[in-house]
């Protein structure tokens, strides 16, 4: 459906932005995502799983990227990867997907509506959550590469 | 400034000039010049086999391109033979190319393989960790039982025992090699020579 195609595109976006393409020319990189479960923030949970998935195909990155979900409350409050009971009575949800290298704002999509301040504050606290994702990264690739 | 575009181990070679790498693991090959790889013919154009390689372009093979060939002596390669041969050409613009004689003219070990065997596909790591001088692995399945074994660079190892059960051994003791530790290695295989 549409919302799929969404998806899509939105990760094809941030896909394309850190992937060093011109390695490798007339070739296509095909990813395949397999819902087995949604809880809810399943965008952010879409892009993590495509970052990596790229690290343990092995592709060359220019950079990491993880999705952050958030949502606000109707009383202003920001809760990060909420849960689909907690989407439902958001007032807005805002993912982004993050890079490593300076935690820049690769892609960022919001249903609902809110202001430019609290999208800023979304921001900032979705980039410091970021940091804990990709140390998660890191933690599973030491633990692959400590088998060799 | 210097990026790093794969996750995996940096590794540092104090000889020479020194150089460090990143090690990394992964199952698609890409292919590169001067690499040892086994490749199957799918199809026969003219003067031109095409084999694939595992990469994302089947790859050239001419056939003046073995030892003692000629344009009367052709040599007898037919649709879904097995060929150990080296890239010549490998770059991320050009179909690769291979052949089976190196630059003296030589085979040294590269050409069509025999009949019976085993083809599997493993990660490019093991492949590396087994090319490895003095590798135990080669060296413990040896005093199991004798065989003869093809490594490619691309993933692909050909195996070809005395009897089918003994290559189906031998075949899944390297496969499992990817993630049994040495001491696991140890235990299966003296569960086997006990046998």
């Amino acid at each position: 459906g549409v919302l799929e195609r969404s998806r899509e595109q939105l990760l094809r976006q941030t896909c394309e932005a850190v992937l060093l393409g011109v390695l490798h020319p007339r070739t296509a990189i095909s990813l395949v995502l397999q819902v087995l479960s949604d809880a809810g923030s399943l965008l952010s949970c879409c892009l993590n799983a495509a970052c990596m998935a790229l690290l343990d195909a092995g592709l060359p990155l220019a950079a990491l990227f993880c999705g952050v979900t958030c949502a606000l409350q109707p009383d202003g409050t920001i809760l990060l990867d909420p849960t689909a009971r907690q989407e439902q009575e958001a007032r807005a949800i805002l993912t982004f997907a993050i890079a490593s290298s300076n935690r820049k704002v690769l892609m960022a999509t919001t249903k609902g509506s809110c202001s430019v301040e609290e999208m800023q504050q979304c921001l900032a606290a979705a980039q410091r959550a970021a940091s804990t994702i990709f140390q998660f990264y890191r933690d599973s690739v030491r633990r692959r590469y400590s088998k060799c | 400034g210097l990026l790093v575009t794969k996750c995996g181990l940096l590794r540092h070679r104090p000889g020479g000039g020194g150089a460090y790498w990143v090690d990394s693991q992964q199952k698609r090959y890409v292919p590169v010049k001067g690499d040892h790889v086994i490749g199957i013919v799918t199809a026969k154009a003219g003067d031109v086999f095409r084999l694939d390689v595992g990469g994302s372009e089947p790859a050239s093979l001419s056939y003046l391109a073995f030892e003692g060939a000629t344009k009367r002596n052709r040599p007898n390669v037919q649709v879904g033979d097995l060929i150990y041969g080296q890239f010549v050409v490998a770059n991320k613009d050009m179909e690769p190319e291979m052949v089976c004689i190196d630059s003296s003219g030589r085979s040294s070990g590269m050409g069509i393989i025999g009949q019976d065997g085993f083809l599997f596909k493993v990660s490019l790591g093991l492949i590396r960790k087994l090319l490895a001088p003095k590798c135990e692995i080669i060296q413990e399945l040896s005093q199991l039982y004798p065989f003869e074994l093809v490594l490619g660079m691309n993933g692909r190892i050909w195996v070809k025992a005395k009897t089918v059960q003994q290559t189906l051994i031998i075949v899944n003791i390297l496969e499992a090699c990817e993630y049994m530790t040495a001491e696991q290695r140890k235990q299966a295989l003296a569960k086997l020579s006990g046998n």
